[in-house]
C-alpha cells in the first residue's frame, strides 16, 4: 500500500531486517553449536541405555524453530529414540 | 602496557581495511607508537589505503621466513612518525604463515609498539584463524545491513571460542537519514541483534572514498565525519572516556535554521 507520508511503522523495513536477522541467527548459532548436539546426544543415550535397550544408530536429535516463524514460542528440542526393549532391572 | 588488537568482520567490503588505517593513524596522532600489520596475504591493501604502495620492499611473508627483521620491512608513515606499516605479500597465500608464527611476530612487535593492529582477510578460514592467533582483543567491523550483521554475529560466535577477550564493535557506513526515515537499522538494533559493546559508530561519509584516492586516511581531515568519529574510536581504545558524537548534528542545525526563519 502507498504510504505517502513516508514509511509506515509496522512494514518499514528496518523492522523487516531485524525480524529476519532474528531468525536467521537463532538457525545459524545452533549450527554453529554442532559438536554441543553431539555431546548432548551422547549423554542422553547413555542415561536412557541405563533402563532400556535403544537403537543408537537411529536416534535423532534436533532443535526445531517452526513456531519462532510466527513470531510467537521458542525453540524447542525433540528427541526420537526407539526403543527395542525394556531392561528388566529391579 | 602494549596491545595487540585485531580488525575483522567475516564478510569483505564493510570497511576493514578503512577501519584499520584511520584508528592506526589516529593512535599515531594521540602520540602512540603503532604498527598496522597487513594479515590479508595475498590481497594487501592497506598500503594503498595509506599511500605508502611504492614503498615496500619486504613483507610479513619475508619476516616470518626469515628473510629479514622485522625491522627491515617495516614501512614509515609519510607523516606521522609514530606510525608504521608491516604489509602482507601479495604474491604468496595465506598458507605461506602459520597461526603460531603470526603468535610468535606479535609478540615480537609488542616490545618496540604501544598498539600492533591486525587488518584481516574477509572469511572464516585459515586466514582468519592466522590472523587472530596473536591478538589479544578484537574489533569486529559491521554495517547496519543483514548480510554484514550476520557474518559478524558467526565472527563473535568464533571470537569466543578463542582466547581473545570480548569483541568490540564498529558499526560503519551508517546513514542517518536513513535510520530517521526507519529504512535503516539504528545503532541499538545492531547492538541488541549482536549482544556485544559498540566502541565505534561511523557514519557513511564521502570523505572515505576521497582520501582512499589520495592516500591519506579521513581521520587526518578535521572536515569529515567519518574521520573524527574514527579518532574518537582511537581515543576510546587509547582508554579515554569519549562520548558518542550527536550525528544529526547536520539535520539539528539545518532545522534550528529554519526555526531562525520562521522567527521561532
Amino acid at each position: 500500500m502507498l504510504n505517502i507520508f513516508g514509511a509506515n511503522k509496522k512494514t518499514a523495513s528496518k523492522n523487516v531486517a531485524k525480524e529476519r536477522l532474528k531468525l536467521v541467527l537463532i538457525t545459524d548459532r545452533i549450527k554453529a553449536s554442532d559438536p554441543m548436539i553431539e555431546l548432548l546426544k551422547a549423554d542422553i543415550m547413555e542415561v536412557i541405555s541405563k533402563y532400556v535397550e535403544i537403537g543408537e544408530d537411529e536416534v535423532d536429535l534436533s532443535i526445531n524453530n517452526e513456531d519462532l516463524e510466527s513470531g510467537e514460542g521458542a525453540s524447542t528440542l525433540s528427541a526420537t529414540i526407539p526403543i527395542k526393549s525394556f531392561k528388566s532391572r529391579i | 602496557m602494549s596491545e595487540v588488537i585485531v580488525i575483522t568482520s567475516g564478510k569483505g567490503g564493510v570497511g576493514k581495511t578503512t577501519t584499520s588505517a584511520n584508528i592506526g593513524t589516529g593512535l599515531a596522532m594521540l602520540d602512540k607508537k603503532v604498527v598496522l600489520l597487513d594479515a590479508d596475504i595475498g590481497l594487501r591493501n592497506l598500503d594503498v589505503i595509506l599511500g605508502l604502495e611504492n614503498r615496500i620492499v619486504y613483507d610479513v611473508v619475508d619476516v616470518i621466513e626469515g628473510k629479514c627483521t622485522y625491522k627491515k620491512a617495516l614501512i614509515k608513515d609519510k607523516k606521522n612518525p609514530n606510525l608504521f606499516l608491516l604489509p602482507a605479500a601479495q604474491t604468496r597465500d595465506k598458507d605461506s604463515v602459520t597461526p603460531e608464527q603470526m603468535k610468535e611476530l606479535c609478540n615480537e612487535l609488542r616490545e618496540e609498539f604501544d598498539f600492533v593492529l591486525i587488518d584481516c582477510p574477509a572469511g572464516i578460514e585459515n586466514g582468519f584463524k592466522i590472523a587472530i592467533a596473536g591478538a589479544d582483543r578484537a574489533l569486529v567491523v559491521t554495517t547496519p545491513e543483514v548480510s554484514a550483521v550476520r557474518d559478524a554475529d558467526r565472527i563473535i560466535g568464533l571470537l569466543g571460542a578463542s582466547d581473545i577477550r570480548s569483541p568490540q564493535l564498529i558499526i560503519n557506513r551508517i546513514r542517518f537519514d536513513m535510520v530517521k526515515r526507519e529504512e535503516m537499522m539504528a545503532i541499538e538494533d545492531v547492538e541488541e541483534i549482536l549482544a556485544i559493546d559498540v566502541i565505534g559508530v561511523i557514519p557513511d561519509d564521502e570523505a572515505i572514498i576521497i582520501s582512499a584516492n589520495k592516500g591519506e586516511p579521513a581521520v587526518l581531515d578535521k572536515e569529515s565525519s567519518a574521520g573524527l568519529s574514527f579518532l574518537d574510536v582511537s581515543r576510546r581504545i587509547a582508554g579515554e572516556e569519549v562520548p558518542f558524537r550527536d550525528l544529526n548534528l547536520k539535520e539539528g542545525f539545518l532545522s534550528n535554521l529554519k526555526k531562525l526563519f520562521k522567527g521561532k
